[in-house]
Parts: C-alpha cells; structure tokens; sequence
C-alpha cells in the first residue's frame, strides 16, 4: 500500500475560500505567509484583522480570526482603537500602497510614530489594483498606469514614495523592514519577517511593518512569470530590499 | 452627589467617565478642548485609553475601531472637526456599531467661528455621511441636562446599536453652573453577540464591515436599520414642555435657543400673553406626535433657532400646513437676547398671520427693516 506523505496544505489561519485574486497575484502568497506565521505563533484565537479598501478588502474571508474593514487609508487607525482597548490580542492591518501610501499616509505616520503595538503587512505593487491600475505613490518613474498613459512623469506626478525608508526614522518604530515575493527563496525571508514582525507585537516592543514587493499582473499587462520579473529587475532597485530599523530589542529576539 | 459647578465641557467629559467610558479618541478644536483636556488626565488615571489623534479622521477611526469591540467610546469635536469625522460616521452606521459623539457647535460655515450656534442641525440631524442612515441626536440646553443625556446616550447607542450624537452650542460646553454628577458606574463589558473581540477558543470568527456588494444584500441592511430607526421614533423621542396647556402661541426651539426662549416665553406670561415652549431634547428622532397635536389647537408657531432655519422644515413637517409658523433665527454665532424673542411674540399676538407666507422669506424681510 501506497504511504501518503502531505507535503501542502491549507494553514489552520485560513477558512476555506476561494481566492478572488487575480491568477499571479502574489496578494495569495502574502496571505498565506501570514496565515502560517499566526499557526505557527498559535495566536489565530486572539487575532483581529483590520481589511484595508483596494483588492484587499476581502482579506477577511480568507483569515480564520475575527475582523473588521477599514475606511480607505483608516486601518491603522482603527487598528489602534482595537489594540487600546484589546491590548491582549494580537492587532494587524493588511494594507496596499494606494491605501497606506496615498490617502492612508497620516494615519500610518501617526501610528507608527507613536509606537501603536500592531502588526503592518504593506503590500507594494506600484499602483491601485481595485480600481484598475492608477498611478500610485509607489508607482515607478515611468511607468504606465491607466492614469498616467504616457509613463509616471516625475515633473508633473511626483516622485515614489519610499515607505520602508521613511517610516525607519520614526523613534515609534520597533520594526521596518522590506521583503519581496517574487521567488521561493525571497518568499521564505519574507515569511521570517512576517513571522518576527507578529514576534515583535507579542513581546510589545513597538510598531512593526513588513512591506512586501508584490505583482499585479492583470493591471500590470504582463504574464505572471513576466510580473515576477520586473519585481526582480525594475522594483527592487528603486526599493531595495532590507532591514530598515531593527530595534536593539528585537534583535534579540530568537525564532 | 451635591451640586458641584461645572464647565460643560468638563461635565460632559466626567460625565462619559461615570457612565463607563473605556476610551476617548479626539483632536483639539474650540470650543469643544476641555472635553480632550479633561479626558487626558483622567482616562489615564483610571488606566482606560486615551490617545490625542493625528487629525478628526483618526479619531473617527479609532473609535470606529474600538466600537467594533464593544467597548463604550466617543469621541468630541466641533463643526469643522465633526465635517471630518463624516466618513468614518458613514462607516460606524453601516457597521452597525455603538458608538457616542458630541458636537460643541460654532459659527459656520468653512472655518467660520468659536461662537455659539446650531448650523450643525441638518449635518447631525439629515445626514453628514453618505449612504442611508439615521443618528439619534440629542440637545442639551444646560450643564445639568448635557449630564444626564450623556449617560443615556450609550445606553441608546448600545440599545441599537447605533451612532448618538450630543450636539450642545458653544454656549452648553463653555458655561459653568451648578450641577450633579451620578455616580460612578463600574466597566462591564457586555458579552455582545456581534463584537470582534477575538474568538478566544469559545466562539466562531466575526466579521464586522460596511461593504454588502450585493445590492440585494445592501438593501436588506438598509431595511434593518431602517427599521431599527421606526423603532427608536417609536420609543426614544423626548422633549419638555413649558406652559403649554393654554398655550395659544408655541414656541419651538432647541438647546441654547430653546433656552433663551424659555425667558421671553416668562416674561410674555408676565404679561398675559398665553404663550408656551416645546423644547425638542431628541432632535432625531423628532417629535413630530406631539406637534402635529399641537397643531390642532393652537394659534400658530414660532421656531427659533442659532441658524438660517433648519429645525423650521421639521416643523413645518409636523404642522402640514394647519396653523402658521413663524421664524427667528440668529447666524453666524449670534445669540439672540430673550427681547428679541419677545418681540417676535408681541407681533404674532397683535398681528394677523399669514398660513401662506414663507417663514423664511417674512424673517429676512423684518431683519432687512430692523
């Protein structure tokens, strides 16, 4: 008789959904590194999501613990509220560009400045999803959007927004780093982040935020195997990946 | 409890404390400070949350974020401020969460001013957010009853689950009079069936959110909420009468004015003219009932308001057009002396009043000849 040996299998973090992403989008993939990290922790009883608005939003039909949904740019606002009077449960927003970057700024400045003890997944894939492919903050020079037809002209649009870099010099901050999800191995570092991100939040050392370089194939135009690519050769030049702020603290700290 | 003085600001503060206010979310703006000021010190000396938000959005937000947990919170702003916790009041109702909120009105629109007034009715009462929702709205017009509806107000919020604002005028939060504080009420958290709280190893995961993608599916909330609202119209709306009796004129007015009407309605008794005063402490919801029966029997009405005369249309609603109403209105944070008022109830006692006129238009045309 022939031995089964389970090798793959849907985390205890996640219901069992159907994913509404778009084939190649790595929205599943974070999910799921998220999804294992609060297995793993054994936190997923005392877990509340804050969904943000754009492709996210239905992040919480796919996480098995309890949420809310957000106002656009609002979720870590509202992670505060939860996390002020809940300060035993484990509080994180899961947040893309255009709202933690364009009209959540203030709300994700002030938490972090003030050191709110919550968990920020930031996804980065350099435009609005949801609507359809807009320039974003993150959106690179050049780059066509279906708001900026021509390429993202710095002249007249702006310049991208480093978040990693910007939100490390905050003294709030306990953790900052960026990861990328465009292969298997860039995948696992990003889940060890993810994981020591949760750590972080559990230990009550401060904010923490991974942010995470992402595919948007469908708005993007491309194949799957080609938007892992321009992550790999156009994304992650203009935001390399690294450890912005690790706080003496959490360098301690073992997983 | 003895009679303390009190800054109504501060009042309604220790007063949200008494009733069990676990958080408070605000952002300065006057003339509502002394409500965060006062807030500052005491929340954390009772070891409940307190955060001083990046800007009314945030505020908003954290309360949206708490509210969501079950936890009794507010937060406090003023008209330029409560225009930017819209949104988040918009989302707060969709979600169907408790939440408290006061409004120190002032002067508007735009930046306006810090003076007292009450152009913020239609924003609480008609709207604000967007989408289909209804608050209870609740117009103090002392220290004392800023106290008391501040107690009651999460109980309603909490009873149906529904956004409770107090909208007071400058004048409420910045005066200081005698008063009584309740008791201090001890936190106890309700084990309520809808909050996020965790699961915690005892129950299925909870969602809480304003998105129903489905039309069908949004109609249905709106359904519930809206018959949720008949509900609270069926038992929530609450008023005081003065003289009302044999009363042949009936003033109706709200807060601040209600007030300053009260004076002249005393002084017009001094004289003999039979004349009363409807003070609506609920403006939403409304208390139609009771002036649609007064309409039955007296002469003829007269509304004043701190604003250009939006309380006036609920009114006229109400009268459908059986007996006259009157108007005077003061803008701009303006309040008016209770001469003013007398005058408007001298005129309407020795002159004939139209039915077909508008309140509005023969305001403006006294104003313009005053």
């Amino acid at each position: 008789m022939a031995t089964e040996n389970l090798v793959y299998e849907r985390p205890e973090g996640f219901t069992d959904t159907p994913t509404h992403y778009c084939p190649g989008c790595t929205h599943g993939v974070a999910h799921r590194l998220v999804a294992e990290v609060l297995e793993e922790m054994g936190i997923i009883d005392k877990t509340i999501g804050v969904a943000p608005v754009g492709c996210a939003v239905f992040a919480y039909n796919y996480f098995d613990t309890d949420f809310v949904e957000a106002p656009h740019g609002r979720a870590p606002a509202m992670a505060t509220g939860v996390k002020r009077v809940m300060p035993d449960r484990i509080v994180f927003t899961y947040q893309g560009d255009g709202d933690l970057a364009s009209i959540g700024m203030g709300e994700i400045v002030h938490a972090a400045a003030r050191g709110e003890n919550i968990t920020v997944i930031f996804i980065n894939n350099a435009n609005f999803g949801m609507t359809g492919g807009q320039m974003a903050p993150t959106t690179l020079p050049g780059m066509k959007t279906s708001s900026s037809v021509n390429g993202r002209d710095v002249e007249t649009q702006g310049y991208p927004i480093k978040v990693s870099e910007m939100l490390s010099t905050l003294d709030g901050v306990g953790y900052c780093v960026r990861r990328s999800l465009h292969d298997p191995k860039n995948i696992r570092l990003a889940k060890k982040a993810i994981r020591m991100a949760f750590e972080v939040q559990a230990r009550g050392l401060g904010f923490s935020v991974v942010e995470l370089l992402s595919t948007c194939p469908t708005n993007w135009g491309m194949t799957p195997v080609n938007s892992l690519k321009f992550v790999e050769e156009h994304m992650m030049p203009a935001y390399p990946l690294g450890d912005f702020k690790v706080s003496d603290a959490i360098k301690q700290i073992k997983i | 409890m003895p009679k303390e003085l009190w800054k109504g600001n501060e009042a309604i503060a220790e007063a949200a404390v008494r009733a069990g206010l676990e958080a408070y979310f605000g952002y300065p703006i006057t003339p509502q400070t002394e409500v965060l000021e006062y807030l500052s010190r005491r929340m954390p000396e009772l070891g409940r949350a307190f955060v001083q938000a990046e800007s009314e959005l945030g505020a908003i937000n954290m309360v949206y974020g708490a509210a969501c947990t079950g936890v009794r919170v507010m937060s406090s702003s003023s008209s330029p401020g409560m225009s930017l916790m819209m949104e988040g009041v918009s989302y707060i109702a969709g979600t169907e969460v408790p939440a408290v909120l006061v409004n120190v009105m002032r002067g508007g629109p735009g930046l306006g001013n810090i003076a007292p007034a009450q152009a913020d009715y239609n924003q609480a009462v008609h709207g604000g957010g967007h989408g289909d929702y209804r608050s209870i709205v609740l117009a103090p017009a002392s220290v004392q009853e800023a106290i008391d509806l501040m107690g009651l107000s999460f109980e309603l919020a909490e009873k149906y689950r529904s956004i409770c604002m107090l909208i007071l005028d400058g004048c409420v939060g910045q005066m200081m009079e005698p008063a009584q504080m309740p008791e201090m009420k001890p936190i106890q958290r309700a084990n309520w069936d809808w909050a996020t709280d965790g699961k915690m190893g005892k129950r299925e995961r909870r969602i809480l959110s304003s998105i129903y993608l489905d039309p069908i599916e949004e109609e249905k909330m709106n359904l519930r909420v809206l018959n949720r609202w008949r509900t609270i119209q069926s038992n929530e709306v609450r008023y005081k009468e003065y003289f009302i009796d044999d009363a042949e004129f009936v003033i109706i007015g709200f807060g601040t004015a209600g007030r300053v009407a009260l004076s002249a309605v005393r002084e017009a008794r001094a004289e003999g003219i039979k004349v009363g005063l409807l003070r609506p402490i609920t403006v939403s919801p409304f208390p139609i009932e009771v002036i649609e029966q007064l309409a039955g029997r007296v002469d003829a009405f007269l509304v004043t308001e701190m604003n250009s005369g939006q309380m006036l249309e609920d009114v006229r609603l109400a009268v459908k057009g059986r007996v006259p109403v009157e108007f005077y209105g003061r803008m701009g944070g303006v309040v008016p002396f209770p001469d003013e008022i007398l005058n408007e109830i001298h005129r309407m006692a020795k002159s004939k009043l139209s039915l077909d006129a508008n309140p509005r238009d023969a305001w403006l045309e006294r104003m313009a000849h005053a």
